[in-house]
């Protein structure tokens, strides 16, 4: 029974010692050991948090990078599609332009050498009808210079047109 | 460093060495040819007017206040009163002080009615007794060991715990997260400090019983120790309870109007409740504290009994086996110093829990 009875003594001593060590733990540590954990608590998870930020941001950033990389390909791409098509433009341009000037110039050339042709001919032409007159002409008056020669041709061309 | 086999080494031989100090102070108290283990393991849980180390005894200061000797007498040595003989009026009888009178025995001033059995006149007795002393040695421990843990919170402000900071730093957030969070919830911050507190002194004055060769201080395992702290958790409870937790017990919501009037069946059941929470939370914690001091002190006895009944050899061969058993204890009553005084938290938190718990108003 003693064992179940307290001791007025210890139990003036216990509470004078705890609520001492209460009071003095209270405002000497608890305070400063239950400030620093929560503020080193908030520290760690703030800085969880921006790590966590700037994470998002670097693959925001990657993925931007990314996209800027692509759409740079794309215009490339389509910057030397542009430029390949422009050269096809300007050949094939050039060839038709070169082929029609040729065709032209051909033309051209065909007619004046028609011309010049058809001015030789008529040149010639009017030559020999000259040369011809005078070869008439002389042969006539070589002809002609013989009386008998000339009575036998009217008499010839006479006979001719009486016969027709 | 020491090896994990030395330290066993050390262990076995602190372990034995005391038991022997125990033992031997059980035999000159008892005498050299009787052993009687219920008295010694009584004795050694009791509180105590010396501390006992092997065969030192030391001796402590005697404080009483007597109102027939004009209020506060001492302090003086235990020393005085040991042998049995009166001193300044006084005599001490199994730890007990009592007024002397002129022969030498102890002062009656009257008998009990039914027993006859004589009511001795004494004074209150407020000595320095091994149980203060061991709760002296836990508080100034407590205030060593977290005035410096603060310190280095102090001088290493945001920065990696070291030492005694990180010793027991997790104590202290398990306390505050598994104990003291979940069990009062927002209004947890207010109590930390007590909780906090009540957890290193329990546990700290367990671990202090639990130390051979330093006396065997029995703090917790003491009821007066028990009883202090029991009441400081109903004090704290009852002065912080708020509307809900008083209606809750004067007026219980959600049962039927005939268990309240015109017998207050649910008030008396709410109101036992309400003191038997303390009641409880004290004889927990000394029962569990008590319990496991006797049981090594048991094994220790088997080998003095073993001894008075087959010899040297009896008491050697039953004392390998009682060793281990009692390693055995020792490595329990470790678990059992932190778990009580998880317990004790857990419960004092619960029952703050529930004196500031803000109800939801549908039952």
């Amino acid at each position: 029974m003693e064992l179940l009875t307290p001791n007025i003594g210890l139990v003036f001593w216990m509470s004078l010692a705890f609520l001492t060590v209460l009071f003095v733990l209270r405002k000497f540590a608890w305070s400063g050991i239950l400030k620093a954990l929560k503020e080193r608590e908030d520290f760690i998870e703030r800085s969880l948090k921006s790590a966590e930020e700037a994470k998002a941001q670097m693959s925001s950033l990657k993925a931007e990078n990314e996209n800027l990389l692509a759409e740079a390909r794309a215009e490339r791409e389509t910057i030397l599609k542009e430029a390949k098509e422009m050269k096809e433009k300007i050949l094939s341009d050039a060839k038709t332009v070169a082929s029609e000037e040729g065709n032209r110039l051909i033309a051209a050339a065909r007619g004046e050498i028609e011309k010049e042709k058809n001015q030789a001919l008529s040149d010639i032409k009017k030559q020999v009808g000259e040369i011809s007159l005078e070869i008439a002409e002389k042969v006539i008056r070589k002809e002609l210079s013989d009386t008998n020669a000339q009575e036998a041709l009217v008499a010839e061309h006479l006979s001719k047109a009486q016969s027709n | 460093m020491s090896t994990p086999k030395a330290r066993f080494l050390a262990l076995l031989l602190v372990l034995m060495t005391s038991f022997g100090a125990i033992a031997s102070g059980g035999e000159e108290k008892h005498g050299e040819e009787t052993f009687v283990p219920g008295d010694v393991i009584i004795h050694h849980v009791l509180d105590n007017h010396e501390i006992h180390i092997g065969n030192f005894h030391i001796p402590l200061p005697i404080i009483l206040w007597d109102s027939k000797n004009g209020g506060l007498v001492g302090p003086f040595s235990s020393h005085h009163l040991a042998g049995g003989e009166a001193h300044n009026g006084y005599i001490m009888d199994h730890e007990k002080i009592y007024h002397a009178d002129e022969a030498g025995g102890k002062l009656v001033v009257g008998h009990e009615e039914e027993t006859n059995e004589p009511i001795y006149s004494k004074p209150l007795d407020f000595s320095i007794t091994k149980a203060v002393a061991g709760v002296f040695l836990t508080s100034i421990l407590l205030l060593i060991i977290f005035i410096a843990a603060a310190k280095g919170y102090a001088k290493r402000e945001g920065q990696a715990p070291k030492g005694i900071q990180s010793a027991m730093e997790p104590l202290i957030v398990f306390v505050r997260d598994e104990i003291a969070k979940p069990s009062i919830g927002k209004k947890y911050e207010k109590f930390l400090p007590y909780l906090l507190t009540v957890f290193f002194f329990i546990w700290i004055a367990n671990l202090l019983g639990l130390i051979p060769f330093i006396g065997g201080f029995n703090v917790t395992g003491n009821i007066a120790v028990a009883l202090v702290l029991a009441l400081m958790t109903f004090v704290l409870t009852a002065a912080n309870g708020n509307k809900d937790y008083w209606m809750h017990i004067l007026w219980t919501p959600g049962v039927p109007w005939w268990l309240k009037v015109p017998i207050p069946l649910m008030f008396i059941i709410e109101f036992i409740g309400f003191l038997s929470k303390p009641i409880v939370l004290m004889l927990r914690l000394f029962a569990n504290i008590t319990a496991g001091h006797i049981i090594i002190l048991a094994f220790v006895s088997l080998i003095f009994i073993f001894d008075n009944l087959y010899g040297a050899a009896g008491g050697y061969g039953v004392s390998i086996v009682s060793v281990i058993f009692s390693i055995f204890m020792f490595c329990i009553e470790l678990l059992v110093a932190f778990l009580q005084a998880y317990v004790f938290t857990l419960l004092s938190a619960l029952y703050l829990g529930s004196a500031v718990e803000e109800h939801a108003h549908e039952h």
